[in-house]
């Protein structure tokens, strides 16, 4: 039994400053918005409440619509890909191969970069109709596309920022990778059992908690992704590429809707928390521990 | 050790260098039209300029209106480095908080902070803009620099919890033989342990501050207050067609401090990633 006097109180002073960021900066503003959702609140001027109004009048607005059908393609798009891909290349790179460390620098640079206006200026560039992408595929004779300017191909083109970040997940699987303990593949060898084999039932199950961390993390952000929608193509053609998080800004910071913005903030929170909970309910079947590996 | 065939090995290289070849390839054309003439830049596929032209970078530096891309530069760092600074104070102190001592409700503090990592920072947005402006803080750097003190980059005291756990408990154990306190024993025992855990958080809080865009296009509203990102996209939309190059050679300029940043201090923090892991 701990007893009282075991305590150490000074521990407290320590967290002061997270204790008073959590109150003020998290756990407040959580439940403010939250009040301000069943409001008409505005920048200026009083605010009112209004019941359920915003979340009625958001259910039928069809920009609304749109941008919820344009964020849950981007993101069951991009993160899986972005996750994959991280897990192919970190397999790849995870074997003692010589110059390992310039690939590895060399595919986290955009990581570095890719969140920043530069990176998402480049882009418009590359993709553009008279842009190198074109011109390369002219070049090899093959057909152009008018990347950001059809409907069908802008939300790929912006998603491809996304995946070409897959560096700072590509990292983390690195970092697995080096702890599955060697004598798992030790024994598979001893059994004889195949590279393909090797891979399903010792790789992926050791790396599955990284894979579950990984996929959400890089949900809570895919759901949240406004930069290259703003700057590359403000959510056009044709709303095509309309994100939430584009919507949200635009609602609240445009034309200052704060009510009306804090609604569609929550019904993000809450599906957030949704595929959260259902990746990690899901994950009871597919993730395996240290301990029954 | 598994043996590997020589044509593993070779498709494995192949297949590396390739897709290091398609990853740089877009900065690799960045910095080309930055030294093309507009005319090039779009009329060519090579990656080098035929004629190089250098007037890019003055031009672009210069700015279109009263304000220089230095001055942008200035700001982000006034901006930036500031808040790195009270991010690694405040989250070495709460990491030793959770990690060395025990108090009531510790399991439960722990337990909220880890959530708040995972609670979307567009679902107190408009909240934070209210209260900010209430206090007279927009179009200032408090809103980056505050919270920041306040410890509320939750990403990084989850960090420096792990940091410090790793440390042996033998060490606070005989410094207190030696009469030190608990602060004592945080600055003059464990943080000269610490540097690849600091550097870890000034590199990833620096890049990830320097390319916040949309925090600082709520929060900052007056040109001369522009950081590098605001003042890149103001530069974008009132260019003309003919500036190109302008643009190319001030998104270099804008990139090259975080990139700075991460390989000047990357010998000390790969150890950091390898113990920690880390988001996006």
């Amino acid at each position: 039994m701990k007893r009282h006097k075991d305590y150490q109180y000074a521990g407290y002073l320590y967290i002061l400053p997270w204790i008073i960021g959590f109150l003020s900066l998290q756990l407040i503003p959580l439940i403010n918005s939250f009040a301000y959702s069943f409001t008409n609140l505005q920048l200026l001027g009083t605010r009112r409440f209004i019941g359920l109004e915003n979340y009625a009048k958001l259910f039928k607005d069809p920009l609304f619509w749109q941008s919820m059908k344009v964020t849950f393609l981007y993101v069951l798009m991009a993160v899986p890909c972005k996750v994959g891909f991280a897990l192919l290349i970190a397999i790849i790179l995870n074997q003692n191969l010589k110059g390992i460390n310039l690939f590895r620098t060399l595919y986290y640079l955009p990581s570095i970069l890719g969140g920043s206006v530069a990176i998402s200026v480049l882009w418009r560039y590359l993709f553009m109709d008279n842009g190198i992408l074109n011109n390369i595929l002219s070049f090899l004779h093959l057909p152009t596309h008018s990347w950001l300017g059809d409907p069908r191909l802008a939300l790929p083109t912006i998603g491809l920022v996304t995946v070409w970040q897959f560096g700072s997940s590509m990292l983390i699987f690195l970092a697995g990778l080096k702890q599955i303990p060697t004598v798992l593949y030790e024994a598979a060898e001893l059994d004889g059992s195949g590279k393909l084999r090797t891979f399903w039932s010792i790789t992926l199950p050791s790396l599955s908690p990284i894979v579950l961390f990984n996929l959400i993390m890089q949900m809570i952000n895919a759901f949240q992704e406004f930069t290259p929608a703003f700057v590359i193509t403000q959510g056009g053609p044709l709303n095509s590429t309309y994100l939430y998080g584009l919507l949200l800004y635009n609602q609240g910071f445009k034309f200052f809707k704060m009510g009306y913005a804090s609604a569609l903030s929550w019904i993000l929170f809450a599906i957030i928390l949704a595929f959260t909970g259902l990746t990690f309910f899901s994950s009871q079947s597919w993730v395996h521990y240290g301990d029954n590996v | 050790m598994r043996k590997r065939s020589k044509t593993r090995t070779f498709v494995s290289y192949l297949i590396l260098i390739l897709l290091a070849y398609i990853m740089v390839y877009p900065l690799l054309w960045m910095i080309g039209a930055a030294f093309k003439t507009n005319a090039e830049i779009f009329g060519t596929i090579s990656l080098l300029p035929k004629e190089p032209v250098y007037n890019a970078w003055a031009d672009g530096w210069r700015g279109s209106g009263q304000y220089t891309f230095g001055r942008f530069l200035t700001n982000s760092f006034l901006m930036v480095v500031p808040t790195v600074l009270f991010t690694v104070a405040s989250s070495v102190l709460v990491g030793y908080g959770f990690a060395r001592f025990r108090f009531p409700f510790k399991k439960l503090l722990f337990m909220l902070m880890l959530s708040t990592m995972m609670l979307p920072g567009t679902v107190v947005i408009i909240p934070r803009y209210i209260f900010f402006r209430k206090l007279g803080w927009l179009d200032s750097y408090l809103p980056f620099i505050v919270p920041a003190a306040l410890a509320t980059y939750t990403f990084f005291n989850y960090m420096t919890v792990q940091f410090f756990r790793g440390l042996p408990l033998e060490l606070d154990e005989s410094a207190k033989l030696d009469g030190c306190g608990s602060f004592l024993i945080l600055t003059r025992i464990l943080l000269p342990l610490c540097t690849s855990m600091i550097f870890s958080v000034i590199v990833f809080q620096f890049v990830w501050r320097w390319n916040d865009f949309l925090d600082v296009l709520i929060y900052i509203s007056s040109v001369a207050k522009y950081p590098v990102a605001l003042g890149l996209r103001m530069t974008m939309d009132i260019s003309t067609d003919f500036d190109w190059n302008r643009i190319m050679a001030m998104s270099i300029v804008s990139i090259l401090p975080p990139v700075v940043v991460f390989f000047s201090a990357q010998q000390y923090f790969v150890q950091g990633i390898a113990t920690t892991g880390m988001k996006d």
